[in-house]
């Protein structure tokens, strides 16, 4: 077995905090003994990969999922998934899922009083190029109340699900569209104790992939862990 | 150039939306060898209440103690049909069940690594997903291995699952309290 090149640590600030009160669902499900830390084995520096056999080429299209069209601003967004040496992240898998235009899921557990779409389930996923890019076409989720605390509502945002080549690299995060007045007000968001890291969770309006008549594009670049620049050894 | 990683978010109340579509409760199709298992628990918060939002993944080496992965270069034979990556959603009770085969040894810093299944753990209330293991009652390459090691005694347990009749284990994840298991933080 040659030697393995391990994934640095998440630099301080960069990520929330397990117990994290603004965030009520945070008391009851966080752990309360410190983590053990652990050296990356094999196992954590090897992790599932994914091709075409498993996405369909049209599967980043959530506005093509039915016969007719959903309602809502049509968008595209787009970005290139990157590891923190900059390098880009090819061939692997990502996966959205967001509300309608109306704010509400096609979800047994949404009880929001906004209207479903029928032409809408707000699910997608692909797979980045060999630069690491990828794409969707979707229509601008809407904002939507939750019982966090009084008068709670969520900012505009879809989930994003990604692997990388390594369990070291799963990473699971929301996007966030520019100008959002409720992005003060969101734990989800403020759980981000840096506020440039923070604002990395935002969206930027983009003119290059805006298509004229047609749809506004936003860009949203995602950064996975990265080597670090000391091999590691992993004897037999 | 250097950049930092993106931040962690949860997955929140709808996740299965997005993340169903790739439920893959049997992680060894037909015809993939091993000793067959089925691993059943259920995920519990801080009040020992089920959590119905919920969602583990495993990632496995095969029998051979193979990952099916470009950076596991040793000389062991790969099965075609065996990635090794399962994603099981929980059900209303909290509980998740799934079928796999029980993987070989894989090397590790200082000493082989006993048979075992890395897990992440998402769910609504988690901000960030957590990362475990599940090893294997009656091994004796527990006893060496170095990542069991690193855990006080008397939580290695929440670590390595119970037979539970035949064929079949048990293993839970206990979000706080007195069984909490252990989470790593690699």
């Amino acid at each position: 077995m040659k030697t393995l090149r391990g994934y640095r640590r998440y630099h301080p600030g960069t990520q929330p905090d397990y117990d994290y009160p603004p965030y009520r669902s945070t008391e009851k499900r966080h752990p309360t003994q410190p983590l053990v830390i652990a050296p990356q084995t094999l196992s954590e520096l090897t992790g599932p990969l994914f091709g075409w056999d498993d996405v369909k080429p049209t599967d980043h299209d959530l506005t093509r999922q039915h016969k007719g069209t959903p309602i809502g601003e049509r968008i595209i967004v787009s970005g290139r998934v990157l590891d923190e040496n900059g390098r880009p992240v090819p061939n692997t898998l990502v996966e959205i899922w967001q509300a309608n235009a109306a704010g509400r899921y096609p979800h047994q557990a949404d009880q929001h009083d906004a209207p479903l779409d029928p032409n809408f389930s707000g699910a997608g996923r692909t797979l980045t190029d060999a630069e690491g890019r990828y794409r969707f076409v979707t229509i601008r989720p809407g904002e939507y109340p939750w019982r966090n605390h009084y008068n709670a509502w969520r900012p505009a945002h879809i989930h994003f699900s990604l692997f990388g080549q390594a369990f070291l690299t799963r990473m699971i995060t929301q996007m966030y569209f520019p100008g959002d007045p409720l992005l003060t007000y969101d734990p989800m968001f403020t759980c981000i104790a840096d506020e440039n890291a923070r604002q990395r969770l935002i969206s930027t309006f983009d003119w290059e992939t805006t298509i004229p008549e047609h749809a506004l594009g936003y860009r949203f670049d995602i950064v996975l862990r990265g080597r670090d620049a000391t091999p590691m050894e992993n004897r037999k | 150039m250097s950049l930092y990683a993106t931040g962690n978010q949860t997955v929140g109340p709808y996740l299965h939306i997005g993340l169903n579509w790739l439920v893959t409760r049997n992680i060894a199709p037909r015809g993939v060898p091993g000793e067959r298992v089925t691993i059943q628990g259920r995920v519990l918060d801080g009040d020992g209440v089920g959590v119905n939002d919920a969602m583990i993944e495993i990632w496995q080496a095969n029998a051979h103690g193979r990952y099916a992965h470009p950076e596991d270069t040793q000389k062991k034979p790969l099965h075609r049909r065996f990635r090794g990556f399962g994603r099981i959603p929980t059900d209303a009770r909290g509980a998740f069940r799934f079928t796999t085969i029980k993987p070989g040894p894989v090397p590790g810093p200082g000493a082989t690594q006993a048979p075992h299944l890395v897990v992440s753990v998402f769910m609504r209330g988690l901000l960030k997903h957590l990362a475990t293991r599940i090893y294997f009652p009656d091994e004796p390459a527990n006893r060496r291995d170095p990542l069991l090691r690193l855990v006080p005694e008397a939580r290695r347990g929440t670590l390595i699952a119970r037979p539970k009749g035949k064929g079949t284990l048990e293993w839970n994840v206990i979000l706080q309290g007195k069984d909490e298991t252990v989470f790593f933080d690699f």
